[in-house]
């Protein structure tokens, strides 16, 4: 049951767009650019720095081309940004944006009620935008929520995530994050939805974005790398909290992420210290305590 | 111990230190009725240990001064023990003359800790143990052995998986029935929980042993996880996550039962608990101690409304 763990671990960072997004305050535009930019100096590869999606729905992420544009962009380091549909990709690389990530679901009513079609129809949108995006050699990351749960259907069947899986990886994803969206999920329903996506699609384009919720993500992270899992998504500080379960938490802090992976000797290239201050910083601005046990229990030493 | 297909043991037996532990580190002073009433109530969730007090002089641990009334007060459910810490011989005889049928004893894999706790060193601290030991033994009184520290310090840091393998020996051999290993300060991961594990199994039966995790750096879960891949079977946790850590002020201690059990439910691990009923009693007392709880499993079901 614990075979090799990989020796190295992509991190990727959502803090600046699903974890503000998230956030019940707004945050200034400068604030977030300042986040990035900070994030930027402590080592991770990939942050997800906003989202191009009408400011109506999200009103967090309406500032999205300005923050697009005003960030510091280091060689080496991906800024993906969503983009729902076609016109938000445009948007997306016309300022500046050289990744974008699509979110599919692996549950009919969360799709519903979360974009108003169905699967497949949701599936049809992006087709537009995996075209464009390949026409501009733009890499495209898929997401997969609810893949350990649905907040509206209760269990997910593991078949229907690889099914969804699946499609979005032959549609031309480079990656597939599996979204415990909910943070319902254990080490038993990783495990067992794992086993089943990894038959469709290869471990190597395979990701892990935990929620936090039950507590349960670094022991479901731990199975996923376990199971061969290396590129994890994260939060700096677990910003962003659980729109299903008011006042619980959200997703993963990166700074618990990467004390876990410090430990078990796997390779991250992530300054801890440096990510806490980062932490410090967006908390304070956003007049908030850290969702991080690490960042809360270092402050005190 | 019966392993499942996946490697995990069928069941695990959870010990629920919350009365003794978690109380201990919470600021507030509980009245004695609320520690009887809690107590209560944990013994009818199917735990199978509830930890109820402390039989140390109330001048160190003034929560802790009711032991007395606590044992006496509290209902005795058929199947459950009611360990009771007794750190010297003279807590010891009070205890039994409270109606203790178990006890406990703290070991510390560290010098220094074990000098500024207890003011005393290890090997002197195994000495007075002894003593408790075999008074036990001969009143037939089962007794468990706590390692400290097992894996890392507030004083000396890093701390060597061998020192935590000789002194869980010595309480071994001396006649403990149960050693449980304690990451005191929570900075363990599941890195340095493996190897300690892989260490102390060289020397104590795997049916012997129990981990005792802090959540203070989040991974307690993972470190709990980890122990039960390798086999352990006996799991110390708080419900509520009650117990803040003494040593990081403001941070998180015990992991919480809620979270645990929610865990060990996910994996097909039979616990014989009834997780809603933990929570209630983790309601309880969080109202009681005007807190909020440590528990993520509480506070998701409770803003869903599952509970």
């Amino acid at each position: 049951a614990s075979g090799a763990y990989p020796k190295r671990v992509k991190v990727v960072e959502v803090g600046p767009r699903d974890g503000l997004q998230n956030e019940k305050n707004v945050v200034p535009t400068p604030v977030k650019i300042n986040l990035i930019n900070m994030l930027s100096e402590t080592g991770l590869q990939v942050i997800e720095a906003t989202s191009f999606v009408s400011p109506k729905w999200v009103p967090q992420m309406a500032d999205h081309t300005e923050v697009m544009q005003g960030i510091n962009k280091f060689p080496g380091i991906s800024y993906p940004v969503l983009t729902p549909n076609l016109k938000g990709f445009q948007a997306a690389v016309a300022a500046g944006a050289k990744e974008v990530s699509i979110f599919g679901a692996a549950s009919e009513m969360f799709t519903r009620k979360n974009i108003n079609c169905s699967i497949e129809e949701s599936l049809e949108r992006f087709d537009e935008v995996m075209k464009a995006a390949r026409e501009a050699s733009i890499p495209v990351r898929g997401y997969v929520s609810c893949v350990l749960g649905c907040p509206y259907e209760g269990k997910i069947s593991a078949a229907k995530v690889a099914e969804v899986s699946k499609k979005m990886y032959s549609m031309g994803c480079y990656e597939i994050s599996l979204g415990d969206t909910i943070g319902v999920g254990t080490p038993g329903s990783m495990r067992e939805m794992l086993a089943v996506v990894m038959q469709e699609v290869p471990v190597g384009a395979l990701a892990v974005h935990c929620h936090d919720t039950y507590g349960q993500a670094l022991a479901n992270i731990l199975v996923a790398l376990q199971m061969g899992v290396s590129v994890v998504d994260a939060s700096v500080a677990g910003l962003g909290g659980c729109p299903y379960a008011q006042g619980a938490s959200g997703n993963v802090a990166t700074e618990d992420l990467v004390y876990m992976l410090n430990g078990l000797g796997i390779h991250t290239g992530v300054d801890l210290q440096k990510l806490m201050d980062t932490g410090t910083f967006i908390c304070n601005a956003l007049n908030r305590k850290t969702n991080s046990k690490v960042s809360q229990a270092s402050c005190r030493l | 111990q019966e392993l499942q297909a996946s490697g995990l043991p069928e069941y695990i037996k959870i010990v629920e230190v919350g009365p003794r532990d978690g109380l201990q580190n919470e600021k507030a002073i509980v009245p004695t009725d609320i520690k009887i009433e809690l107590i209560n109530q944990l013994s009818k969730t199917g735990l199978p240990a509830i930890e109820v007090t402390s039989f140390v002089s109330s001048k160190w641990v003034p929560q802790m001064a009711d032991h007395k009334e606590v044992m006496r007060g509290i209902e005795r459910h058929p199947g459950v023990q009611y360990p009771v810490l007794t750190p010297n011989l003279q807590g010891f005889h009070s205890a039994i003359a409270a109606g203790a049928t178990e006890v406990s004893v703290f070991g510390a894999a560290s010098e220094s800790f074990s000098k500024m706790n207890i003011n005393c060193s290890i090997e002197e601290s195994i000495g007075r143990f002894e003593e408790v030991i075999k008074s036990a033994r001969n009143m037939n009184i089962p007794v468990r052995g706590y390692v400290s520290c097992a894996l890392g310090c507030p004083y000396e840091g890093n701390i060597d998986p061998d020192k935590v393998a000789e002194v869980s020996k010595r309480l071994y051999s001396m006649g403990c029935y149960e050693i449980s290993l304690g990451d005191t300060i929570g900075v363990g991961t599941p890195g340095s929980m493996r190897k300690m594990l892989e260490a102390v199994m060289k020397e104590i039966p795997l049916s012997a042993l129990a981990v005792h995790c802090h959540d203070t750096y989040g991974q307690a879960l993972a470190n709990i996880l980890t122990a039960i891949q390798m086999g352990v079977a006996v799991v110390d946790s708080s419900v509520a996550g009650l117990g803040g850590c003494p040593y990081a002020k403001g941070a998180t201690g015990n992991v919480a039962t809620e979270d645990v059990i929610y865990m060990l439910n996910g994996l097909g691990i039979n616990t014989g608990v009834n997780l809603c009923a933990v929570m209630e009693a983790g309601n309880f007392i969080c109202t009681a101690l005007n807190k909020k709880t440590n528990s993520k499993v509480a506070q998701a079901s409770f803003s869903t409304g599952t509970i």
